[in-house]
């Protein structure tokens, strides 16, 4: 964050009672929320915010879990296949290590980077801040893990990963054995995790009234 | 909906500013475009977001111009015994479909075509429309937007499949499969376009709407705090 902290002249009151649509800049009241329902915008039809069916207990719950699933989706081969006797096992890291020898680097990076890295640097940061929001005073890190996660979270690729996947098992099938092993069963499960951890509105990890964040340098 | 009225007030007449990174609204009467942050986050509080139009419009062109290369180079070169074939995308999908998995060819030819070239037709449609004022359709202009925010990364589908292919396709004489420049410059398109959607500014869309705001500045300071009508609640998450 290069900005300096606000200044006192445009420094402004907050206006917790209400909510600005992102899409379009109306502005709305904020009403309370029962857990599954979400706000529209009446002006463009985009979401405002919306509350979880899942509170912030289970919301860790499921990131501990994604991170178990995302240590066995990646350790154990995905798919493997047989052909003249030569099995070859593909999984995420052999696809990254091939990709980059064959000339392609720039799909390499791309995958190592949406599938691997942004996703456990996504889980990572979903644990740091739900375990931070359980203690009484915020670690100057919270804003820049909240950051971090917004921007974080288009990146995240893993569940055109596991189609994409299936797309070339399928076109193997022409060629070889191809037999889809645990990792890609792991895969699917990880993209399920990680679409119920998307349905949490992170900027409901802001609105605590409990005590705001030590300014961040 | 009413046709080109807005019926709810808008922050940027209110005084007021939406913090775009963690939803904070304050009160910010004459904040300049770029020196405050949120009291909150510490990000930079923008009303819109800066440069958006010319940013992209930047990445677009620089998206259709690797199109081509993405669309004419190789993607996948594979050899079977003495026989080699080389596969562009579209030549890829034809093959899918020749192999009798239609479904397939369907879904990558939805994430590989018809996504990138939708995509880079919206987004210069909603380019012109916000810089030529066109006060036309804003709802479905919005949803437009939104539906390309969320298909954006699912063209990456073809580049994951062929890194595997690659990955697993290797047994000396027998068949070998190499990939072509052409991914490598579609997975740019992919990663360009993403990046021209969200430089764009929906919010501008809706300012051509806008009635010529009667209070200046100084006014909307010291106007009383808005009381807007509170938002349509749906009751399932959408997603």
């Amino acid at each position: 964050m290069n900005t300096p902290f606000i200044e006192p002249e445009t420094a402004v009151a907050a206006e917790p009672g209400l909510v600005v649509c992102e899409h379009c800049d109306a502005v709305h009241q904020r009403p309370q929320l029962a857990p599954g329902e979400a706000a529209d915008c009446t002006t463009c039809g985009a979401l405002l915010y919306r509350r979880s069916r899942l509170d912030r207990d289970a919301m860790l719950a499921l990131t501990v879990a994604a991170l178990i699933v995302f240590v066995m989706a990646n350790a154990m081969p995905i798919v493997t296949m047989e052909a003249g006797g030569v099995v070859t096992q593909g999984r995420l890291t052999t696809m990254v290590s091939a990709a980059w020898n064959s000339g392609i680097g720039a799909v390499a990076a791309i995958a190592a980077a949406t599938v691997f890295l942004f996703p456990l640097a996504q889980l990572t940061l979903y644990l740091y801040v739900l375990m931070a929001r359980q203690r009484q005073t915020l670690p100057a890190d919270f804003a820049l893990a909240m950051h971090g996660l917004r921007l974080l979270r288009p990146w995240s690729m893993v569940e055109v990963f596991l189609i994409g996947v299936l797309v070339s098992v399928v076109k193997m099938t022409s060629l070889a054995m191809v037999k889809p092993q645990a990792g890609l069963w792991a895969f699917g499960v990880l993209t399920i995790l990680l679409t119920a951890l998307s349905t949490f509105e992170l900027r409901e990890l802001w609105a605590d009234d409990d005590p705001p964040p030590e300014p961040h340098r | 909906m009413t046709g080109t009225v807005i019926a709810q007030p808008r922050a940027a007449s209110l005084g007021l500013i939406g913090c775009d990174a963690c939803g904070l609204v304050l009160r910010a009467p004459s904040a300049p475009q770029h020196t405050a942050s949120c009291p909150r986050c510490g990000s930079a509080l923008h009303r819109r977001r800066p440069n958006a139009v010319n940013r992209a419009w930047a990445y677009l062109i620089a998206a259709v111009i690797l199109y081509i290369p993405a669309n004419v180079l190789p993607v996948l070169r594979s050899t079977k015994l003495f026989d080699t074939s080389i596969d562009t995308i579209i030549s890829g999908v034809v093959s899918l479909w020749d192999d009798g998995s239609w479904d397939l060819a369907v879904i990558v030819f939805t994430a590989s075509v018809v996504v990138p070239v939708l995509k880079i037709g919206a987004l210069a449609l909603l380019l012109l429309s916000v810089q030529n004022g066109w006060q036309t359709a804003p709802r479905e202009r919005a949803r437009l937007y939104r539906i390309l925010e969320f298909i954006g990364h699912w063209s990456m589908l073809d580049v994951f499949a062929i890194a595997l292919l690659v990955t697993l396709v290797h047994f000396g004489a027998f068949a070998y499969v190499e990939p072509g420049p052409g991914i490598v410059a579609f997975g740019a398109v992919v990663v360009l376009t993403m990046l021209a959607t969200m430089s764009f500014d929906p919010r501008l869309i809706w300012d051509a709407l806008e009635v010529p705001a009667p209070a200046s500045d100084a006014g909307a300071a010291t106007a009383s705090p808005p009381l807007p009508a509170p938002p349509a609640l749906t009751e399932d998450l959408p997603t």
